[in-house]
C-alpha cells in the first residue's frame, strides 16, 4: 500500500494561488505560488497542486482557504433566490437596522440580495416567549414555495420572527418546502442562527441560501477534479473563526466562510509566533488596498460575533476578529484642499496597481514611495507586468501630487507618504492592543503577506513594540494555516432568561445537543484528531444593560455526556467575568443570560516548523550586494540578502534588506534581524 | 495663520487625535447601560479650545448634531468657571442645561479642564442622552410641555469633582431625580471612564510631541478646515436663495409654524439668515440658540462631506437667528421636541442651497424622529415603558434613489430588532415593512418611508407620540417630488383613529388587542420624475412599493411605457 501522508493548504487570493504541501512521513514542507484562474479558480488551484506533487493518491487531506464566498457577495454575484417569512414581515432585509452608508452626506442606498416580489409572506406567528399565535399555513407555504421555483429561484430561505425561542412553525416550513424544492438548497433562520434580532438571523440566512448554489458548485468542481486526478482523501475548508469544515458542510453554510483566507493566516501567524517563543503576537497582513491586524493573546485569537461584508449585509457568526484599514500598498496619496496630506481610502489595487508598476496609474502610492526611497528593488518587481518597475514615473508622479503642493522635494515627499502611512497602519495596531487594554510593549508585530515587511520597523518605533518576526514563508501564511488549522464547529442558542430560576435541565439539554452534533462530526471526518475540546460561554448582562459579557462556564464532558451545570456556578462565573470587564459588580443587579455558546474542536496533528527552517547556508553566501536606500532625509549603502540562504543563528546589522522571490524584509538602521532555528527572522533594537 | 508646523507632523497629529476621541466614543458606549447611548450612539466627546470653547477635535462615531453643540457647553463652562474664578485641574462640570449648552435636557454634559505642566492646554467633554431625567413623562418626552420644568430637572454647570475630588452630593442630587437611578449611574461612570481615558491618552501624546507642537497642530487644523470650507464656498455661485417650510404645530395649539432660511453665497462666505421664522411658541418645539447654531453646521457638513469636524468650518459661514423667534427661545421656554425643528432647518438649508449647488444636495429626507412610548403594567403590577425612534426614506440624490428606511440626518441612531422589543415589552409587531407610495417621485426616487403596527398584549397601555409632517410632506429637489407626509393612527373600541394634532399624540388609552399604527414619510425626489427610465418605475411596481394607480399619477408616461 501506497503512503498518503500528505497534507495540503491551498489558498486563494486574487493575484496568487498558494501552495503549501506537508509530508508528514519526512516531515518537510514545500510551498509554491501559481497565478490565480478566473473566473474558475480551479484551474489554478489544481496547477498549483500539480506542481509539488505529482501523484494526488498520496494525498491524505486537501485544506483550502477560499474567497469565493466573500467575493461572490462583494460582487453580488450569488444566485437568485426567494423568502418565505412572517406575514408583516417581508421587508426586514431590506430596512435593515435603520442605519445609513456613511455618516455624513446622507448619500448611497441599499439593495437586498433577494428582490421584494420574491419575499413572499404567510400567515404564522410566534411571540417572543415561543409561544404559538397563528400556527403555520403549510398550503400557503407550498404555494409560496412553488411560486418561487416557478420563478428561477435556486435557493429559498425561511425566515419566521421569534424562531429562536420556538422553531416549530420554522421546522414544519422547511420540511414542507423540502418536500417540493428541486435541490437541497432550502434553509431555516433557526437552523443557520437560532439567535435572537431577527434582521441579523434573517440577513445571515438569506446570504447563506445567496451564496450556496455558487460556493456548493465550486466545491462540487473542485472535489471533482481532485477525484480525477487520483486524490482520495478529505477536502476541508477553513472557516471564518479559524477551524476547518468538510466541504459537504461548506456546501450547506457557505456564509461561514466569509473570512475563510484571512482567518487562515491568523492561525498559522499564532502558531508560528507560539513556536518561535511569543504568544503574544499582532499580526499585520498588507495587501494592495488594505492592511488587516489582528491580536493574538496568549495564543488565543479574539473572536467577534458579527460583520458586515459591505453595507447592510451582515454575517452573524463566530469570526477572527480582523480590523481593517484601507492602507495598503496600492493606497494613493493625496494632499486635500486644505494642504493635509492624505493616504487612501482610493486604491490603485494590484490593476492598474502603483504608478511604477507602469499599467496607467498616474498617482502616486504607498509602493510608489518605497521604491522611490529605494526599499523595493526595481529590478525583481513582484507584481505588474514590467522587467523593471519605472523608478522615474513613480518619482516624478509624488513630486507632481504631494511634493509640489507641500513644498517638498520627490524624497521628501516619499518619506512623508510613509510616515502618514506608517502613522494609519499604527493607529490600526493601537486600536487592536491599547483600546482593548493590552500593552503593545509585551506584542510582537508579525507581517505577512507581500508588503508589511517593509514596515515592520515603523511599526516597532510608532507603537513600542519589543520587536518583529517575519516568518520564513510570509507570502504562504494562509496556505500554511489551512495545514495547521483545528476542526471547530460553533452552536449558539438564544436562551434570555433570567438566572434565578434559570431552566438548567433546558439549558444542560442545549449544551448536549450541541456536544452530540459537534462529536457526531468529527467522528464523521476522516481526519485523525491528536484530542477533542468543548468549550461553552454564556453571554450575560445585568438586567437593564444592552452590552453582554462573555463567560466561560467551568464544565466539564465525560465521554460525551454534559455535567448540568448549578446555578450558584453560573452566578460565580458572571461575576468573575464582569469583575474582570467592568472592575466591579452591580450590588443588587439581577443577572441574565442572554445566549448559549459552544465550540467542539477536534484537535489535528501539530507539524514541527523546524522542518521550514533553513538546512545550510552562510552569510557571506547570501550577500548579493549592496544598494542605496534613503532613510530619515539621507542616503545609505544598504546590503543585500538573499534571505532564504541565510542561516540560522545569522544576525545582519541595519540597514540591511532580505530579498525573496515575494517579500522584501526591511532592516533600518539602528535595528538587527535574527534568524532563529525555525527561519524567521526576528527584528529587534540594535544593542548600543 | 498660525505658526509653521511641517505638514508632516500635522497630518499624523490629526489622525492620532481623532483616535482619541473616537476611543473616547467607544469607552462609553461600552460602559452606558441604557440602550439610547449603548445602541443608538446618542452621545459624543471632543477636544475643545481651552479659551473659545471651539470644537477642536469630534469623535466620528457620536452623533452628528453634537459636533456643532458641544463647543457652546463647553464655553457655558468656561464661563461658569470665570465666575467661580478657581479653576483646577481634576475639576469636571456637569450640566444639562439646555439653553445654555444646546439640544434638550436629556443630554447630560460633562466637561474637564486639561491641564499640562500646570497650564491649562484644552478641554475634554463628555456628552450622552440619559434614559430619564425627571420631568413629567417617562424619557422626557413630552409634547404637552409649555416650560422645562414639566420637561425634566434643569441642573446648570455645578462642580462634579473638585480638583479631582468627586462630590458624592451632587451625585445623591441626581440619583434622586430621576426615575431609572442604576441606569443614570451607569452612564455617569461610563461618562466619566471616557474623561479619563481622554486625559491619559492626551497626556501621553504631549509626552510624545511637546506641547507646542500639538497646540500648533490644534490650531493649524482649524485654519485648514477654514481653508477647505472658503475653496468649497468659491466653487459655488454667487447668489442669494430662500426656502420655507412648516412645522405641523406645537402641540399645544394647532397652528403652523414656519421656518424660513436665506442663503448668501459672496465670494468664499455664506450667509445662513432665518429671519421670518416663527416667533416663540407655547410647545416645546422651540430649540435654543447653541441648538440652531449647530444645526446650520450639521446641514453644511452633509453638503460638504468630506470637511473635518471641527470649528474653523464654520468660521466663513454667518448664521443670523432672529431673536423672539422659536430658534432662540430664552429660558425657562420648553425645547423637548428639538429635534423635529432642527430636522426642518436642515431641510430648508438644503432646499435653498439645491437651488445653488443642484448637483451636490439631496433631497429632504423624512424629517421627523418620531418618538413613541408606550406604556402600561403588567399582569403582575411591573411598570414597562416602551420608547423607541422610529424610521422613513430619505432623499434621493444626484447619484441615486434614496435609502429606504434611514435614520435622521441629525443622529446616527439604529433602531432594535422588533424580537428585542417583544422580549422586552408586552407587545406584538403586525407590520415592520416599507411603506407603498411614500417615496417622492423623481429621476431618482426618494427612500421609502415604514409602516409600523404595534399591538399590545396586556391589558391598558397609554402611548404618548412626537412626530412631525404629519401636515407638511418632505420635499423633492431639482425638479424632484415631494414625498407622502405622516400617518398616525390608534385602534379603539369604535375603529381606527387619528390624532387632532396630526403628529403629537398625548396619553392615547389601549386595551389589550388594540394596535397603534405609524406610515412614515419616505424622502423627497431628486429631478424630474419625467426622467425616470420606465424599467424603474416597472421594478417598483413589480416588488409592490408603488401601486399601478400610483405610478400612473407620479410617472405617467414612463409607467405605460413599462406596461408595453
Amino acid at each position: 500500500m501506497k503512503s498518503t501522508n500528505r497534507m495540503i493548504g491551498v489558498d486563494v487570493g486574487g493575484t496568487f494561488t498558494d501552495i503549501f504541501v506537508l509530508d508528514e512521513a519526512t516531515g518537510t514542507a514545500q510551498v509554491a505560488k501559481v497565478p490565480t484562474t478566473r473566473p474558475d479558480q480551479s484551474g489554478g488551484f489544481l496547477a498549483g497542486i500539480n506542481a509539488r506533487v505529482d501523484d494526488l493518491s498520496t494525498v491524505s487531506v486537501v485544506v483550502h482557504g477560499t474567497t469565493a464566498g466573500t467575493n461572490a457577495l462583494l460582487e453580488r454575484k450569488g444566485a437568485k433566490i426567494g423568502v418565505i417569512t412572517t406575514q408583516g414581515l417581508r421587508d426586514v432585509l431590506e430596512m435593515r437596522r435603520r442605519d445609513r452608508p456613511q455618516t455624513w452626506g446622507l448619500r448611497g442606498n441599499f439593495i437586498p440580495v433577494v428582490d421584494r416580489a420574491l419575499r413572499l409572506e404567510v400567515p404564522e406567528r410566534t411571540l417572543a416567549d415561543g409561544t404559538v399565535r397563528v400556527p403555520v399555513d403549510l398550503d400557503a407555504v407550498r404555494a409560496a414555495a412553488q411560486s418561487l421555483i416557478d420563478q428561477g429561484c435556486l435557493a429559498c430561505a425561511i425566515l419566521f420572527a421569534n424562531s429562536y425561542a420556538n422553531a416549530d412553525n420554522e421546522r414544519q416550513a422547511v420540511e414542507a418546502v423540502r418536500d417540493i424544492w428541486p435541490n437541497s438548497h432550502v434553509s431555516a433562520s433557526s437552523e443557520i442562527l437560532p439567535e435572537i434580532r431577527e434582521f441579523e438571523r434573517f440577513s445571515t440566512t438569506a446570504l447563506n441560501a445567496y451564496l450556496q448554489p455558487e460556493v456548493s458548485g465550486y466545491l462540487a468542481r473542485l472535489e471533482s477534479a481532485l477525484h480525477d486526478g487520483g486524490f482520495d482523501g478529505e477536502f476541508m475548508i477553513v472557516q471564518s473563526n479559524g477551524g476547518v469544515m468538510d466541504a459537504d458542510t461548506a456546501a450547506r453554510l457557505p456564509v461561514r466562510t466569509a473570512l475563510s483566507g484571512p482567518a487562515a493566516g491568523v492561525i498559522a501567524a499564532g502558531y508560528i509566533a507560539q513556536a518561535a517563543g511569543f504568544p503574544d503576537v499582532i499580526t499585520g497582513d498588507m495587501g494592495g488596498t488594505s492592511f488587516d491586524v489582528s491580536l493574538i493573546a496568549k495564543g488565543q485569537s479574539m473572536l467577534s460575533q458579527q460583520t458586515s461584508i459591505d453595507f447592510g449585509m451582515v454575517v452573524r457568526s463566530p469570526m477572527i476578529e480582523i480590523t481593517t484599514i484601507g492602507a495598503g500598498g496600492g493606497s494613493i496619496a493625496w494632499v486635500d484642499k486644505g494642504g493635509l496630506l492624505n493616504i487612501g481610502p482610493e486604491s490603485a489595487g494590484s490593476t492598474p496597481g502603483p504608478v511604477a508598476y507602469g499599467q496607467g496609474n498616474t498617482r502616486p502610492t504607498v509602493t510608489d514611495a518605497n521604491v522611490v526611497l529605494g526599499r523595493i528593488d526595481p529590478d525583481n518587481p513582484i507584481g505588474g507586468k514590467l522587467e523593471r518597475l519605472d523608478v522615474e514615473a513613480a518619482s516624478s508622479a509624488i513630486l507632481y501630487h504631494v511634493g509640489t503642493p507641500l513644498g517638498l522635494d520627490a524624497l521628501q515627499a516619499a518619506e512623508a507618504i510613509l510616515r502618514v502611512a506608517n502613522s494609519r497602519m499604527a493607529g490600526a495596531l493601537r486600536l487592536v492592543s491599547i483600546e482593548r487594554g493590552f500593552d503593545p510593549k509585551r506584542f510582537a508585530f508579525m507581517p505577512f503577506g507581500g508588503g508589511g515587511a517593509l514596515h515592520a520597523g515603523a511599526m516597532m518605533a510608532e507603537v513600542g513594540l519589543a520587536r518583529a518576526i517575519v516568518p520564513r514563508y510570509p507570502g504562504v501564511t494562509s496556505a500554511m494555516g489551512c495545514v495547521i488549522a483545528d476542526m471547530r464547529q460553533d452552536f449558539v442558542q438564544t436562551i434570555n432568561t433570567a438566572l434565578a430560576g434559570i431552566d438548567l435541565p433546558g439549558l444542560t439539554r442545549f449544551m448536549q445537543d450541541h456536544v452530540d452534533s459537534g462529536l457526531a462530526t468529527l467522528d464523521a471526518a476522516r481526519t485523525h484528531f491528536e484530542g477533542r475540546d468543548t468549550e461553552f460561554t454564556l453571554d450575560m448582562a445585568y438586567l437593564g444593560q444592552t452590552h453582554t459579557v462573555s463567560v466561560p462556564l467551568p464544565i466539564t464532558v465525560t465521554n460525551g455526556r454534559v455535567t448540568a451545570p448549578t446555578e450558584a456556578e453560573i452566578a460565580a462565573a458572571f461575576d468573575t467575568a464582569y469583575r474582570a470587564t467592568y472592575g466591579r459588580l452591580l450590588e443588587k443587579g439581577a443577572r441574565r443570560v442572554i445566549n448559549l455558546r459552544s465550540a467542539v474542536t477536534g484537535r489535528r496533528p501539530r507539524f514541527d516548523l523546524a522542518t521550514l527552517a533553513p538546512q545550510a547556508g552562510s552569510i557571506d553566501g547570501a550577500f548579493k550586494g549592496t544598494r542605496q536606500v534613503h532613510f530619515d532625509g539621507a542616503w545609505h549603502e544598504t546590503k543585500l540578502y538573499r534571505r532564504l540562504e541565510l542561516p540560522i543563528g545569522a544576525e545582519i546589522t541595519g540597514p540591511a534588506i532580505l530579498e525573496q522571490p515575494d517579500t522584501t524584509v526591511l532592516i533600518e538602521p539602528g535595528l538587527v534581524g535574527k534568524v532563529d532555528t525555525y527561519g524567521n527572522t526576528l527584528i529587534e533594537r540594535a544593542l548600543t | 495663520m498660525t505658526q509653521d508646523i511641517d505638514p508632516i507632523t500635522l497630518a499624523v497629529l490629526a489622525g492620532r487625535m481623532e483616535q482619541i476621541a473616537d476611543e473616547m466614543d467607544a469607552t462609553l458606549f461600552r460602559a452606558a447601560f441604557n440602550p439610547i447611548i449603548a445602541e443608538a450612539h446618542d452621545a459624543s466627546h471632543g477636544l475643545y479650545h481651552a479659551i473659545s470653547g471651539d470644537t477642536l477635535v469630534q469623535g466620528k462615531s457620536g452623533l452628528p448634531i453634537f459636533v456643532g453643540v458641544m463647543s457652546f457647553a463647553v464655553k457655558a463652562v468656561i464661563d461658569k468657571a470665570a465666575e467661580n474664578g478657581d479653576l483646577a485641574d481634576g475639576d469636571i462640570y456637569i450640566f444639562n442645561d439646555a439653553h445654555l449648552g444646546g439640544t434638550h435636557l436629556s443630554d447630560m454634559r460633562l466637561v474637564r479642564p486639561y491641564f499640562h505642566d500646570g497650564k491649562l492646554f484644552c478641554y475634554l467633554a463628555s456628552v450622552g442622552h440619559w434614559h430619564d431625567v425627571g420631568g413629567a413623562v417617562p424619557g422626557n418626552y413630552n409634547p404637552a410641555a409649555t416650560d422645562a420644568f414639566q420637561e425634566a430637572f434643569v441642573l446648570p454647570p455645578v462642580r462634579l469633582a473638585k480638583a479631582g475630588v468627586v462630590q458624592t452630593d451632587i451625585i445623591d442630587i441626581l440619583m434622586r431625580n430621576t426615575r431609572l437611578p442604576q441606569s443614570a449611574q451607569g452612564d455617569l461612570n461610563g461618562q466619566l471612564g471616557a474623561l479619563d481615558l481622554g486625559v491619559r491618552r492626551l497626556d501621553e501624546l504631549l509626552g510624545e510631541y511637546g506641547a507646542d507642537t500639538v497646540r500648533n497642530a490644534l490650531d493649524a487644523l482649524q485654519d485648514r478646515a477654514e481653508l477647505l470650507m472658503r475653496g468649497e464656498l468659491t466653487d459655488l455661485p454667487d447668489g442669494r436663495w430662500e426656502a420655507e417650510d412648516f412645522l405641523d404645530n406645537d402641540g399645544i395649539t394647532d397652528t403652523p409654524l414656519r421656518i424660513k432660511v436665506a442663503l448668501e453665497i459672496q465670494g468664499d462666505r455664506m450667509t445662513l439668515d432665518f429671519t421670518g421664522t416663527a416667533d416663540r411658541c407655547a410647545g416645546p418645539v422651540n430649540i435654543a440658540l447653541p441648538t440652531a447654531v449647530a444645526t446650520a453646521y450639521v446641514a453644511i457638513k452633509h453638503i460638504f462631506p468630506g470637511l473635518p469636524a471641527n470649528a474653523g468650518v464654520m468660521r466663513p459661514i454667518d448664521v443670523k437667528i432672529p431673536d423672539g423667534s422659536l430658534l432662540s427661545a430664552p429660558f425657562p421656554a420648553p425645547v423637548g421636541g428639538y429635534t423635529e425643528t432642527i430636522l426642518r432647518m436642515v431641510d430648508v438649508i438644503f432646499a435653498a442651497a439645491s437651488q445653488a449647488a443642484p448637483d451636490r444636495v439631496v433631497a429632504n429626507a423624512y424629517g421627523t424622529i418620531n418618538a413613541l412610548s408606550i406604556s402600561g403594567k403588567r399582569a403582575n403590577g411591573q411598570p414597562w415603558v416602551m420608547f423607541s425612534f422610529y424610521g422613513g426614506g430619505h432623499g434621493g440624490s444626484p447619484e441615486s434613489d434614496g435609502l429606504n428606511h434611514g435614520n435622521a440626518p441629525i443622529s446616527t441612531a439604529t433602531i432594535p430588532p422588533l424580537e428585542i422589543l417583544e422580549a422586552a415589552y408586552p407587545v406584538m409587531f403586525k407590520q415592520w415593512a416599507l411603506r407603498p407610495d411614500s417615496a417622492g417621485a423623481g429621476l431618482h426616487r426618494g427612500g421609502m418611508g415604514a409602516i409600523y403596527e404595534i399591538e399590545v398584549l396586556e391589558e391598558s397601555a397609554t402611548a404618548f407620540l412626537f412626530g412631525e409632517r404629519g401636515r407638511f410632506a418632505p420635499k423633492g429637489v431639482a425638479g424632484g417630488a415631494e414625498a407622502a407626509m405622516n400617518l398616525f393612527s390608534y385602534e379603539q373600541d369604535d375603529g381606527w383613529h387619528t390624532p387632532p394634532m396630526a403628529s403629537k399624540m398625548v396619553g392615547i388609552k389601549l386595551k389589550r388587542g388594540q394596535s397603534v399604527r405609524l406610515d412614515t414619510p419616505g424622502g423627497g425626489g431628486y429631478g424630474p420624475a419625467t426622467e425616470r427610465t420606465p424599467t424603474e418605475v416597472a421594478r417598483d411596481v413589480a416588488g409592490g412599493l408603488l401601486t399601478p394607480d400610483h405610478a400612473t399619477k407620479t410617472y405617467g408616461s414612463a409607467w405605460t411605457e413599462a406596461q408595453q
